[in-house]
């Protein structure tokens, strides 16, 4: 179980993460949401260790992770894919999955053996299937569609097998028909792997139709939290952030 | 679909084997590439083209080195040359005041660069592209500085002289040219094998993760500094196999080995001969010497027809010789695949 408690964090004057209280059970499935700025990134920022916050706790399964860097979080069990799609442009995506694997267990300063170690090899051939990239293993990163790109990327945090996932908008930059084929996968992910998934999602009809749980944050505070029919007829949400367009199509 | 899946699956099931066979087949090559370089006395007499083939090994040691920092890793040195200096003088020095065997000496200056270069790289490869370029120029320049103002013990710009002796061991003699050149011929192709080991190895992947996004790397968990560090020894250490390649050759040690201009022709080398493939710096070390030697023979303005041939890989080109000859059979490749 993952545990945020009055996580904080300031950026001058700014506080764009601002006293975040949360709990996201194992296997759970949570979208966030809020305006430009509100402090989502930022908080996946503090999760994953790219950011130190100046206070509060990341408990993972009851270990307090805040402060740490990003390398020891990855190794308790916290992946995470990127708003902009984070990967090798040169590897291929075979070669990107066995070295990711690789890392995983240990094995990336071998000097005195050939990569790949047949050993990476299950878990990277079963993370391209999951993913449906293995009909592209050799193509080099850079030359993968948008889509495959993100695919790719969600694959690169999928492979080390975390119990929590966040994804920053895997949707992002897609057209419509591509983000709910997108959005179907992380669905899928979530069922078969059985672990805990927290995404940014800016798509309002995507985030009412799969999430579960959904938290809104603006200007670095929790706005709301709760099932998509609850955040539908909040009213501090509808003010502040969907307008009455979503509250009328609710009733 | 199931087509497809099927030949996903007879490609995968032989490339078990495929990294231990692709090790065996560099071994072949090294192995038939030192037995040509080797028997090159059988046929030709000239002692120049063999002065040039040992030429070849030290700067082709030093500048693939450099290619496991700069293209592998996407740590452009400016400063890689003081291991060659280094290299060069710790051997020569141990060889003239302790009067040691040539392997102890060997050793000891792979250990005595081990050194330095982790002190030095700990220091430097925290820092950000042009900042690493510039603080190793500057611990370059410090190294050539302390080798010319402590004359007592380096001969300060004079450099080593009086020669570096080369007593006996194992049958082997170095003062003899034909044992000098086939010893040479031998350090660079282990070398060479050595520095392939480590760009094909796990490690050599993390090298390449954290030159195409150092981020992401951490993100799996990667300990970036400490990958960066242990490559920065690496290649200290084959530069350093270099300069005594070139110690023996010479039978000196000379303040020039350990100046910034070495480092800048390390430079030179990888930018004609290519840094997307590993034999790349080989090719450019054969180039640039070659060059240097026929234009020093026509004009005394070799510097300008130097400079023009760089400005025309690096402007012009844009890529070094064997990227060419890669990107050629990359796309016969393609061609043949039908894409």
């Amino acid at each position: 179980m993952l545990q945020i408690r009055n996580l904080a964090k300031s950026f001058g004057g700014v506080k764009a993460t601002n006293d975040v209280t949360l709990d996201f059970p194992d296997g759970s499935l949570t979208a966030v949401i809020g305006p430009n700025g509100a402090g989502k990134s930022t908080f996946f920022n503090l999760i994953t260790g790219a950011l130190k916050p100046d206070s509060g706790q990341v408990l993972l399964d009851g270990v307090d992770l805040a402060g740490c860097l990003p390398p020891e979080i990855v190794r308790h069990g916290i992946g995470r894919a990127f708003q902009v799609a984070s990967i090798f442009k040169s590897l291929t995506v075979q070669e990107t999955m066995l070295a990711a694997v690789s890392a995983d267990q240990r094995t990336s300063a071998v000097l005195h053996k050939r990569f790949p170690l047949p050993e990476t090899r299950d878990r990277a051939e079963h993370v391209m299937e999951l993913l449906g990239l293995a009909s592209k293993r050799h193509r080099t990163a850079a030359t993968l569609s948008h889509g495959d790109q993100k695919l790719l990327d969600i694959a690169l945090a999928l492979v080390l097998e975390p119990k929590v996932l966040l994804l920053d908008e895997p949707t992002a930059g897609m057209g419509p028909e591509e983000r709910w084929r997108m959005i179907d996968k992380v669905r899928e992910l979530w069922e078969t792997q059985k672990i805990t998934v927290v995404f940014i999602e800016h798509d309002m009809d995507i985030v009412f139709k799969i999430a579960p749980r959904i938290v809104v944050l603006c200007y670095g505070r929790i706005l709301a939290t709760g099932t998509p029919d609850e955040i539908r007829n909040d009213s501090a949400v509808i003010e502040a952030y969907l307008g009455t367009e979503h509250a009328g199509a609710a009733a | 679909m199931t087509e497809l899946e099927a030949g996903c699956a007879e490609r995968l099931a032989p490339a078990r084997d495929v990294a231990g066979l692709h090790r065996y087949r560099d071994v072949l090559i090294a192995l038939i590439a030192f037995a040509v370089l080797a028997s090159l006395p059988l046929f030709s007499s000239s002692k120049s083209l063999l002065d040039f083939v040992i030429r070849c090994s030290a700067y082709g040691l030093f500048a693939t080195s450099l290619n496991l920092l700069v293209g592998y890793t996407g740590l452009t040195s400016f400063g890689h040359g003081m291991f060659f200096g280094l290299g060069a003088y710790s051997f020569g020095l141990i060889m003239q005041k302790l009067g040691v065997s040539i392997p102890v000496a060997f050793v000891a200056t792979l250990a005595i660069t081990a050194v330095i270069a982790a002190v030095i790289g700990a220091i430097c490869v925290r820092l950000k592209e042009i900042y690493f370029a510039f603080v190793t120029l500057a611990f370059q320049m410090l190294i050539h500085s302390t080798i010319l103002s402590w004359a007592s013990f380096t001969g300060g710009d004079q450099g080593l002289r009086g020669g570096i002796p080369r007593p006996a061991f194992l049958g082997i003699n170095l003062a003899d040219h034909a044992h000098l050149y086939v010893a040479s011929c031998a350090l660079l192709i282990l070398g060479l094998l050595a520095m392939r080991q480590i760009a094909q190895s796990p490690f050599g992947y993390t090298l390449r993760m954290i030159r195409d996004n150092a981020a992401r790397a951490s993100f799996l968990g990667i300990d970036v500094w400490r990958a960066k560090l242990t490559v920065f020894v690496l290649a200290a250490l084959f530069a350093s196999m270099g300069g005594m390649v070139m110690a023996l050759f010479v039978s000196g040690a000379y303040p020039e080995f350990a100046y910034w201009t070495i480092s800048g022709e390390g430079i030179f080398i990888n930018m004609l001969g290519g840094v997307s493939t590993f034999l790349g710096p080989m090719a450019g070390t054969v180039l640039l010497l070659l060059l240097n030697d026929t234009v020093t023979r026509f004009t005394d303005y070799h510097g300008i027809v130097l400079g023009v041939v760089i400005l025309f890989f690096a402007l012009g080109l844009r890529k070094g010789l064997l990227d060419f000859v890669a990107e050629w059979f990359a796309h016969r490749r393609d061609a043949g695949e039908g894409r």
